[in-house]
């Protein structure tokens, strides 16, 4: 890690010394829950891994549409870097949901509106990054993808209120109505929320470095 | 209700997962810093 500059490693610390804190909170400083019991600490980042990946998705979406209005690559490398972040926090969201089900409702996944619509958002955004991956011509490709980004966007306010438009097995929303979370568990959850945003704000700076990297490689090579 | 293993193996998981993607990053970005800086150099 020699060459990676002070911001990088001031945003490394600072995630670092963050999720500490939300890891106290969520074993000691939170209360256990009455009816779950210590499973239920799952949810101090199974909330903050759904809420990344939310916000890296619309992250996409804004690049996505900056890109396809200016051209720039910039933004089409920030829209990359986002999407795959994205992908592997709805990646975190599918495999706590399930460890955390199997011992409330005592099945790992249900076919529900909540679980099924995050499925889709994953599978969304893998196509989104195969899109990527596998077209021949890279500005048609970064065309392509801006535009999956937009339209796979629309799926985030569908898992939203998935669990308000129809009825499921899945706990009502924490924030926006219902919950009714203790005071305790609800700073626990916002110390997970505010942890897990850094780490985004972390690892997009160094997803954004690599493809700057990448690009200035393919500069060198085109012009020597 | 305890069956902690589930809350033992959410964690491991997710940390284990961040873990492996950061260090990918990291190790990329170094890799890619030491190329270019050598095809700078010739």
């Amino acid at each position: 890690m020699k060459s990676i500059k002070p911001l990088y490693l001031l945003l490394v610390v600072l995630t670092f010394l963050l999720i500490e804190g939300a890891l106290y909170l969520a074993f000691l400083y939170a209360p256990t829950e009455r009816t779950m019991g210590d499973v239920q600490r799952i949810f101090y980042f199974h909330v903050p891994s759904a809420w990344v990946a939310f916000l890296a998705f619309f992250v996409t979406c804004i690049a996505s549409i900056a890109f396809l209005r200016t051209g720039k690559a910039t933004w089409d490398r920030l829209a990359a870097g986002s999407a795959e972040i994205g992908v592997l926090f709805v990646t975190l969201v599918l495999v706590t949901g399930p460890l955390w089900a199997k011992p409330v409702w005592n099945v790992y996944w249900s076919w529900d509106a909540r679980l099924t619509t995050s499925l889709i958002l994953w599978l969304i955004y893998i196509a989104y990054l195969m899109v990527r991956h596998y077209t021949a011509d890279p500005e048609r490709g970064a065309r392509f993808a801006a535009v999956f980004g937009i339209i796979g966007f629309l799926d985030v306010p569908i898992v939203y209120m998935s669990i308000r438009w129809w009825r499921t097995l899945h706990p009502a929303p924490v924030m926006g109505g219902g919950g009714g979370l203790a005071p305790e568990m609800f700073r626990t959850l916002m110390a997970g929320i505010l942890a897990f945003t850094v780490l985004y704000i972390t690892l997009l700076v160094l997803s954004y470095r690599i493809s700057t990297l990448q690009q200035k490689l393919q500069a060198i090579k085109h012009s020597s | 209700m305890q069956k902690l293993q589930f809350l033992f193996a959410a964690y491991s998981l997710i940390w284990f997962a961040l873990f492996l993607f950061l260090l990918r990053l990291a190790r990329k970005v170094t890799r890619l810093e030491q190329l270019v800086r050598r095809i700078e150099e010739k």
